[in-house]
């Protein structure tokens, strides 16, 4: 299974509408105010509750209006902004901090390494749902602390995957020899563990950003998240709820839209995995390694008179001083 | 197995419990902890016009005069005791009012896991055994679909459907079997899609192994390899994610609760989060989390049982 043509033909073409979908719905968030054809609280009590392509007193109104007479098409595109941004702000910092997290308990091991993955274990153990009503309980029901919500409970699923890879990582052969060479555990870390690390941990995040797009919905559906008059697909489904017997537009396309960003996501997510994931052999690696930068130099901490690196260097020098100037010429470079 | 596996196993199911215990105090402490930053019940729950010594009176009633470490270790000693404390706005035992809710939780529950393993292992199954052909050509976009589907607005058009449009099922309440046809079918929706893909995956990498060819020439049917041969197999993967999956089951049943107005766990959750009813919301969280922490535990044993090569002792050791 791992031989076949992932970059084949239809491995491009499949990641190729997802991709478009996806940057379509980031267009309409960004230009909202631009294209909504109304003031989406702007509230019209005389076309409340009208339906899809209606026009009151000189207003069309192309999907309806909710039972406030506020136009459902500017409200779904004002939606977007909310879902997408809570969704990537989420997973940039949960990834953010579940991967260093995760990348210093693997690389230290010991009781951080302990600390780390049993707290993750905690974290994980209460279901998701509980912690994300408790934690906006606790802080208040706002944008910011959804995002703050989301990434409390989602931060161990990057944890887990940074801390194996980093265990598995730090012991082949060009970190093993890194560290031989005597390179400051900081380099080793950022050079040579992350980005072994990173290619997985975007993996993570794109299948995660599908699930953060619902848990936002699902928050505000509730009424933990945005609050009322900001538009959000959630707030807006848990509003059309209560017409579901008249008003069939009110439920349908916000839920539709919510639904199209999701499948898209997973779809470009499910993308990524085949051409990130290091099980499958993809010939191109997207996050190569480097070769020693600043024009093939060797690196500050192995240079003899190196005042670059703060670390341990100027202190072993007089002890040994032939081998470190005879080192540099490709060590730290993985064949 | 001889004494030493016998005793190693034991040693591992020690830590592990061990371990499950630690996460299990970890929690309750961090609820303990976060509710008592959520602010001050007493002053929720006073009539208005409450004098401020009725709310300082009213918050000695509910134990919540002395300072927070004294609260935890009363806390502790209740808990240690089984004793869950009293629901600030019903008066009733914490573990009362839940055991009150938890059979509709799980009667929901059950019903969705069942409808999973169905469906999803059924699913996945197929498509994998007819790879590149029509079953998975039609199958994989329901699955897909399945997956992008939020709980509620599935759950939103189920009754649009069926109770607003052809009114053969009820939309809200608990009324006999007709009424968990729907809530079941909205609790199942994602995971039993989710099982699916996992299927296909899993069944899918056996396909390509020795044994499976080695099988098919010498004569075994589909029926025969999928049972004798498979089924064995492909039943880690699939544990794995059923596991993730109850915990999801657990969660997602608050919004699938509240949609279709079942007298279950997850309506009680919001309520006493609202109401903030200290007592309650740590039970509640005491419990979900024994729940996910004990299915994880059965997993991870039901894995050695399943296949003998997993070393369950490797894994006590990495993650």
């Amino acid at each position: 299974m791992s031989g076949q043509k992932v970059t084949g033909r239809t491995g491009r073409r499949r990641g190729l509408i997802p991709a478009v979908v996806v940057v379509l719905y980031v267009l309409v968030a960004l230009c909202a105010p631009l294209i909504s054809p109304f003031d989406p609280n702007h509230a019209d009590l005389v076309a409340r509750l009208s339906g899809p392509f209606t026009t009151v007193h000189g207003h069309f109104h192309l999907l309806g209006t909710d039972a406030l007479g506020r136009d459902v098409l500017s409200r779904a595109f004002y939606g977007s902004r909310v879902s997408i941004a809570v969704a990537a702000a989420t997973v940039v910092v949960s990834g953010a901090f579940g991967v260093l997290v995760g990348v210093l308990a693997g690389w230290y091991r010991g009781w951080v390494g302990v600390v780390v993955m049993r707290v993750a274990d905690i974290a994980l153990s209460v279901p998701f749902f509980l912690l994300a009503i408790l934690v906006v309980a606790v802080l208040g029901p706002s944008l910011a602390n959804v995002v703050i919500c989301l990434a409390l409970v989602r931060w161990p699923r990057y944890t887990r995957i940074a801390y194996a890879s980093v265990l598995e990582t730090r012991e082949r052969g060009f970190v093993r020899g890194a560290v031989a060479v005597g390179a400051p555990g900081r380099w080793i870390v950022t050079r040579h563990v992350l980005p072994e690390v990173l290619p997985l941990a975007v993996v993570v995040a794109t299948l995660e950003l599908g699930l953060m797009v619902v848990f936002e919905a699902s928050l505000s559906f509730i009424g933990l998240g945005v609050q009322p008059p900001t538009a959000s697909w959630g707030s807006m489904l848990s509003d059309g709820q209560n017409y579901v017997a008249s008003a069939w537009w009110l439920v349908t396309f916000p839920g539709l839209a919510l639904f199209g960003l999701v499948l898209a996501v997973n779809l470009l997510g499910d993308t990524v995995r085949d051409r990130l994931d290091p099980t499958r052999s993809v010939s191109r690696k997207p996050f190569r390694r480097r070769g020693p930068g600043r024009g093939g130099r060797a690196p500050g901490w192995l240079r003899p008179g190196g005042t670059t690196g703060p670390t341990a260097p100027t202190s072993t020098a007089p002890t040994s001083t032939a081998p470190i100037p005879t080192a540099p010429s490709g060590t730290s470079q993985e064949a | 197995m001889n004494r030493g596996a016998v005793a190693t196993a034991a040693g591992y199911l020690g830590t592990r419990l061990g371990q499950a215990l630690i996460a299990l105090w970890g929690v309750t402490t961090a609820v303990f902890f976060a509710l008592r930053l959520s602010g001050d019940p007493a002053r929720l729950l006073a009539p208005q016009g409450a004098t401020a010594a009725d709310i300082a009176r009213l918050r000695g009633q509910l134990g919540l005069d002395v300072s927070v470490w004294h609260q935890y270790l009363n806390f502790l000693d209740g808990l240690l005791h089984g004793d869950l404390g009293y629901s600030y706005v019903q008066h009733q035992p914490a573990l009362g009012l839940i055991a009150q809710r938890v059979p509709y939780t799980i009667d929901l529950a059950l019903s969705a896991l069942f409808l999973s393993v169905v469906f999803g292992v059924g699913a996945g199954m197929v498509m994998a055994l007819n790879r590149g052909r029509w079953p998975e050509r039609v199958l994989m976009p329901v699955v897909l679909v399945g997956q992008a589907m939020p709980a509620f607005w599935t759950g939103i058009l189920l009754i649009l459907l069926f109770s607003v449009t052809f009114r053969i099922l009820p939309s809200t309440g608990y009324g006999g079997i007709t009424s968990l046809i729907l809530p079941a079918v909205t609790l199942a929706s994602l995971s039993a899609a989710t099982v699916a893909r996992i299927t296909r995956g899993a069944v899918l990498e056996q396909l390509g192994r020795d044994y499976v060819r080695t099988a098919r020439s010498k004569g075994a049917g589909t029926a025969r390899l999928v049972v004798r041969h498979l089924a064995r197999n492909v039943s880690v993967p699939i544990l794995t994610v059923l596991a993730l999956e109850v915990a999801n089951l657990l969660g997602g049943s608050v919004v699938t609760e509240l949609i279709f107005a079942w007298p279950g766990l997850g309506q009680l959750t919001v309520q006493s989060v609202d109401g903030r009813d200290f007592p309650l919301v740590q039970a509640i969280v005491i419990l979900a989390a024994l729940v996910y922490i004990v299915v994880n535990l059965v997993t991870d044993l039901a894995y050695a049982f399943l296949d003998p090569r997993i070393s369950t002792l490797g894994k006590a050791a990495g993650t």
